[in-house]
């Protein structure tokens, strides 16, 4: 495998992991995914019937995508861990994004919460791909605590605000020992291509693909971005510059 | 006895387990979880956990989101 994305004891050769939520219905859902070309796809845990039953699960099995269940919803330490438990069993899957947000309107991580669940989950065998803010030193605290990955947000949840800090991204990037997956906040194709530009090793999103007008397409756009964006940063961009700088010789 | 199911009252036979809930549900055992007041029960222990009466019992599964 060519330039493979590896967290834990995996390795994916797409760099794009994608969200099933929102998408209209499972036909709609499968062609986005199919565009693509994820190898991973999150899930959420709800009682059974609640949204009229799920076909999601069959889906990704059949296209051979793996399920990353996560913890939506958890607003404490304590309900994000039983919603893990619960989701290992369901699924047969130690994985987690874990996510524990503070309040519906910003859907922020509480790091408080946060730290503490991640802790608690790695101690007990789970691997932990932590949905946390652009927050360099809780990244680090995240990563000592056991994290496989973390994702830091670009903008809130569903906001296609794209990446309000860019630069505390890359300072996560310079620090980090594992992967760092650009999580929330994307809107179009130039966001995915940006996080990637800035040294992270993944992009995380949902909404940008499937509340799209043509789903479809989207998915396939940022699969050419994240592609794009992982060369150009192997690249090695030109510097900026103030001046104009000729790009034919003088004569 | 009374148990609540995801949030709902049900009457279940005194002695009624994990298993014969899921099977009155008509759910299969894979794919779902199931915690009773608050501790995950593992599909291995679904057919030998009697519930208890005034359970809390909740039956998830995997749905589109994230």
């Amino acid at each position: 495998m060519d330039d493979p994305l590896v967290i834990a004891d995996r390795e994916y050769s797409s760099r794009l992991i994608t969200g099933t939520g929102g998408a209209s219905n499972l036909a709609v859902l499968e062609r986005a995914l199919v565009a693509s070309g994820t190898e991973l796809t999150t899930v959420s845990i709800r009682r059974v019937d609640v949204e009229g039953g799920t076909g999601v699960l069959d889906l990704l099995k059949r296209l051979g995508i793996d399920p990353l269940p996560n913890t939506a919803g958890c607003r404490t330490a304590a309900e994000a861990v039983l919603t893990a438990r619960l989701a290992r069993e369901a699924l047969g899957t130690d994985w987690v994004k874990l996510e524990v947000v503070a309040d519906d309107r910003t859907l922020l991580p509480d790091p408080v919460e946060l730290l503490e669940a991640a802790r608690t989950l790695v101690a007990d065998g789970f691997t932990v791909l932590p949905y946390t803010n652009d927050d360099p030193v809780l990244a680090l605290r995240l990563e000592e605590a056991g994290c496989a990955a973390v994702m830091p947000l670009g903008s809130p949840i569903g906001t296609g605000l794209g990446i309000r800090n860019p630069h505390n991204i890359e300072l996560i990037v310079a620090r980090a020992g594992v992967p760092v997956v650009l999580d929330a906040g994307i809107g179009t194709a130039s966001d995915a291509a940006l996080a990637m530009e800035l040294g992270c090793a993944a992009v995380l999103l949902a909404t940008s693909v499937t509340r799209a007008a043509d789903p479809e397409k989207m998915a396939a756009a940022m699969r050419h971005a994240v592609a794009g964006g992982r060369l150009a940063r192997a690249a090695g961009r030109v510097p900026q510059r103030f001046w104009a700088q000729a790009s034919s010789p003088p004569r | 006895m009374n148990v609540v199911v995801n949030g709902e009252e049900r009457v279940l036979p005194a002695g009624a387990t994990v298993a014969d809930l899921l099977t009155e549900l008509g759910l299969p055992s894979a794919g779902i979880a199931v915690a009773v007041n608050g501790e995950v029960v593992g599909r291995a222990r679904h057919a030998s956990t009697v519930l208890p009466d005034e359970a809390l019992v909740e039956v998830l599964t995997a749905v589109q989101g994230g």
